[in-house]
């Protein structure tokens, strides 16, 4: 075996993840268009599963990252859809401004919701986190004349695409519009998450005394990780505002958060791979066996997500990764 | 002496108990200190105290001049007083060179960039690869914390901390939970510790605190009842009651 030269094994790691990376990332682009090709009477399904998925992946760099445990992320996505949904009424039909509108949302109520969450720790933390999203399910029930009340708001009409596309009644492109968005997201995540800010990120979830030991205060990068967190959260609400072009009050609700949650155990806690899997999973499942049996479908995703966590305990991501070990691990052994 | 470390009358009570009472000690540049004492005497309520983890209830701090005591934390580890854990805190699923290059990042400021890559820092890496090599931790360098001895984490602690270039450095027990066996790495490390660097080591492990240590403090009952070599402190009288407590009375 031939010892490779410090300098150079230290190049070729981050090229190798890079590399891993770009691959992965051609791999969600990929499944993405095979979506739009295999399931053409489904893709307004598709879209909201990307809607969803932005919402996980949110919640992803929370409890997965930071170890902030959640069940009010659809304050996030509420907000970011609410926001969306009135400014295209009042006339701002752009579609990219409206998803920034619903960023910038997602963005400041990130930072409320930080800046009360972050003030408890554990459990008292996750309650704060619950009240936060019935108080703004309560505040846009409330809200009739802006919000539409439980009706919801409706009968947004966004501008076509680049001036040329079209939001068509079958809904294309608002899937491959939304497939841009997550792809764009998925990356700049990537980057994120691989940054220093990220890796600081982690090492709270680790340990935050040895990060103070490090001379790093905590809760201004939880703080920003909120605000990130509430962008993503908020544009996949904007998404789902402009491609079903409804917003209801469901968007901005416990169950919505519960749910999210749900799907980021499934699909893996602390890798964006993970994020996404769980909520195609969950959403296929609950949409495959909702039509199948409308009355048990509920104790089927009970079941199957009491499975994950006793046979898969790092959800479908981890698994994944472990076979992929094992195989690698097969295929070097047999190598000479 | 031109102190760079300075505790001053330093009092501490929870309720009636005064767990450190009018504790002085101040160390020039350079100088090798060694708090001892015997269980209960107040040590980590000391390390607490200088290190901004509980407030005091009297007396100050002074870090190269600067009164530090209304500072957390946080902030007085970017001024300069660095410390090092008692049980080794890390984080398990980083390796040590992951630890050293945000250490490294940290002092120079750039700790929570996000418009950076972690991995692709050519001149932080090359400073960590620096560090692990002189603690002898490069073999491991990318493995898990997890997966590494624990005398393996020891030196790492070591490593971090020199990687934030403090002015004062604490070791709280750096070679608590270690095989005997391995005691000599941790001294090793030690003796590679700048020699600019002042240094305050609270240890229960006599032979390592008399090699260490050029001046030895005691602290026994939340005061200190000894200042002086290292020579000296076994024939003290006032150190072998406090250690010895009923026995010494026993046998006399």
């Amino acid at each position: 075996m031939t010892r490779q030269a410090p300098d150079s094994a230290a190049a070729a790691r981050p090229m190798r993840s890079l590399g891993r990376d770009s691959v992965g990332v051609a791999l969600v682009a990929i499944a993405g268009l095979a979506g739009y090709w295999l399931f053409p009477d489904n893709l307004s399904f598709l879209t909201r599963m990307i809607s969803v998925a932005l919402l996980v992946l949110s919640l992803d760099l929370v409890v997965g990252y930071c170890g902030i445990a959640s069940l009010g992320q659809a304050a996030l996505y509420g907000a970011g859809a609410y926001a969306a949904g009135i400014a295209c009424l009042a006339g701002v039909t752009e579609p990219f401004l409206l998803i920034l509108i619903g960023a910038a949302a997602g963005g400041v109520t990130g930072l409320l919701m930080g800046t009360i969450m972050l003030r408890a720790h554990g459990l008292p933390q996750l309650v704060l986190s619950i009240a936060i999203v019935q108080l703004l399910h309560e505040a846009a029930n409330k809200a009739y004349s802006v919000t539409g009340g439980s009706d919801g708001l409706s009968g947004m009409a966004p501008a076509p695409l680049f001036g040329i596309f079209e939001f068509d009644l079958w809904g294309r492109t608002a899937y491959l519009f939304g497939l841009a968005l997550l792809v764009i997201v998925f990356v700049a995540l990537k980057l994120l998450v691989r940054s220093p800010f990220g890796m600081v990120c982690r090492g709270l979830k680790q340990d935050p005394l040895r990060v103070s030991a490090l001379g790093i205060s905590a809760f201004p990068v939880l703080l920003r990780m909120f605000l990130i967190s509430g962008a993503v959260a908020g544009t996949g609400g904007a998404l789902g505002a402009i491609a079903t072009q409804v917003v209801g009050l469901d968007s901005v609700s416990f169950e919505l958060s519960a749910n999210a949650l749900v799907m980021l155990v499934l699909g893996g806690l602390g890798n964006l791979y993970g994020a996404l899997i769980g909520t195609v999973v969950f959403m296929a499942v609950e949409h495959i066996v909702a039509a199948f049996n409308p009355f048990h479908w509920l104790t089927l995703v009970g079941g199957l997500l009491v499975a994950i966590v006793l046979f898969a305990p790092r959800g479908l991501s981890g698994s994944i990764d472990e076979a992929a070990r094992i195989l690698m691990r097969g295929k070097r052994r047999t190598a000479p | 002496m031109n102190a760079v470390f300075e505790v001053a009358h330093l009092s501490k009570s929870f309720g009636g108990l005064r767990v450190n009472h009018d504790v002085s000690i101040a160390m020039a540049a350079g100088e090798r200190l060694a708090l001892i004492g015997p269980n209960g005497a107040g040590k980590t309520t000391f390390v607490n105290l200088v290190t901004g983890r509980i407030p005091p209830s009297a007396g100050s701090v002074r870090l190269a001049g600067e009164d530090i005591t209304s500072l957390g934390a946080v902030a007085r580890v970017r001024r300069g007083l660095v410390r090092t854990f008692q049980v080794t805190r890390l984080f398990p699923d980083m390796t040590p060179e992951e630890h050293v290059v945000m250490a490294i990042l940290q002092r120079q400021g750039r700790a929570t960039r996000i418009l950076a890559r972690f991995h692709g820092d050519g001149a932080a890496s090359d400073e960590a690869a620096g560090i692990l090599a002189t603690l002898s931790l490069t073999a491991i360098a990318r493995r898990k914390v997890a997966e590494i001895a624990y005398g393996q984490q020891r030196l790492l602690e070591i490593a971090i901390a020199m990687a934030q270039r403090p002015k004062v450095l604490l070791l709280d027990e750096p070679a608590a939970g270690v095989p005997s066996s391995d005691t000599p790495l941790i001294e090793r490390a030690l003796e590679r510790l700048p020699a600019s660097l002042a240094v305050l080591m609270i240890e229960h492990d006599m032979d390592l605190v008399f090699r260490f240590a050029k001046r030895v403090v005691v602290l026994a009952a939340g005061e200190l009842i000894f200042q002086g070599l290292p020579a000296d402190v076994a024939r003290d009288d006032r150190v072998r009651e406090a250690y010895l407590g009923s026995y010494a009375h026993a046998g006399g």
